[in-house]
């Protein structure tokens, strides 16, 4: 998560199955804890806390997803880019590149 | 094992300001196990002031290594052919890994990324707990197995003070009084005449009451 930060992301949304329903049983409840750390991490670093977030949902539910994707798209929009782009573009408003962001998902 | 704790990235960042460039070193013992400066650790912390540091407009170079222990010599060697390259090492061991790679690298400024707390046992993932204070003349076969140096707030060695109620010391409720623990053990060995006997007083010189302690053993040294 914190790599995707470094590789230019203006957020993160980590997907974890819908809890009490996980083939690792507690992998997403343990999931969510070390996303709570990250936003802890990225608001000591400066980054914010607000730009990481986990939501749960089930391998079924496409339509669900792109409602939290673009749920996210909104609001890294309004948080505009993270301090790190702003400071690598020097641009005042928009969400820059996140060439890894598409890494940071993650299954639990 | 040695159990520590991280330290606030503030604080580290504040240790970090006069540098540019530096190593973060993990040490895959104790602080591995109990997740706190291992490989993955030194991942975290060094993403983290990458971070910290471009956000606030002054990029640090990090170089991340994990050494297999930091309290033994043949192991800091490995950082002796490029650690003069950075301009110091924040080291994520215990407190001996830190003052170790300090003597070995005198011009290379070491800092602590991790405050040391105790020797003691995992209870459950991410929960640890203190078990030996290393006083240096152990009396588990005394007391049922359980340290009245370490369970005992007050390190009695006579039984329980005024404060134990039920069961508990007066420190804190979520705290066991260790002489109850020892009494219970003892019960259940039906042992309690070890509890009974008189004994001499403890001499306190093997603990830090002698002063920083050595063991030499002519048997291993060269």
């Amino acid at each position: 998560m914190l790599k995707a930060f470094e590789n230019g992301a203006d957020g993160v949304m980590v997907i974890g199955c819908m809890e009490g329903e996980c083939h690792f049983q507690t992998g997403n409840l343990r999931a969510r804890k070390r996303v709570e750390r990250v936003a802890d991490l990225l608001e000591q670093a400066g980054i914010g806390k607000e730009r990481v977030r986990m939501v749960n949902l089930s391998a079924g539910e496409a339509t669900k997803f792109v409602a939290f994707a673009n749920e996210m798209v909104e609001h890294l929009t309004e948080l505009g880019p993270s301090p790190i782009n702003l400071i690598r573009n020097k641009q005042p408003a928009g969400i820059a590149p996140a060439s890894h962001a598409e890494d940071s998902g993650e299954k639990a | 094992m040695i159990i520590g704790n991280a330290k606030p990235l503030e604080e580290i960042l504040e240790m970090l300001e006069p540098f540019d460039k530096i190593i973060v070193a993990g040490c895959n013992g104790c602080v591995t196990v109990c997740r706190v400066g291992g490989q993955k650790e030194v991942e975290i912390t060094a993403s983290a002031l990458r971070l910290a540091r471009e956000s606030a407009g002054r990029p640090i170079e990090i170089r991340e290594e994990t050494l297999e222990r930091q309290c033994d010599p043949e192991y800091l060697e490995q950082l002796r052919p490029f650690v003069e390259d950075y301009q110091a090492v924040l080291s994520l061991a215990c407190g001996a890994g830190v003052q170790f790679m300090a003597e070995k690298y005198q011009s290379t400024p070491l800092l602590p990324g991790i405050n040391t707390d105790f020797i003691g046992v995992t209870e459950r993932q991410g929960e640890w707990s203190e078990r030996c204070q290393a006083c240096g003349d152990c009396v588990l076969h005394l007391t049922g197995g359980i340290c009245p140096v370490t369970r005992c707030s007050k390190s009695l060695f006579h039984g329980p003070c005024g404060g134990s109620v039920d069961g508990h010391c007066e420190i804190d409720k979520s705290v066991a009084c260790g002489w109850q623990l020892i009494i219970d053990r003892l019960k259940a060995l039906d042992r309690l005449d070890m509890y009974e006997k008189l004994r001499p007083m403890k001499d306190w010189r093997t603990s830090r009451d002698g002063g920083p302690r050595r063991i030499i053993r002519e048997d291993l040294t060269q």
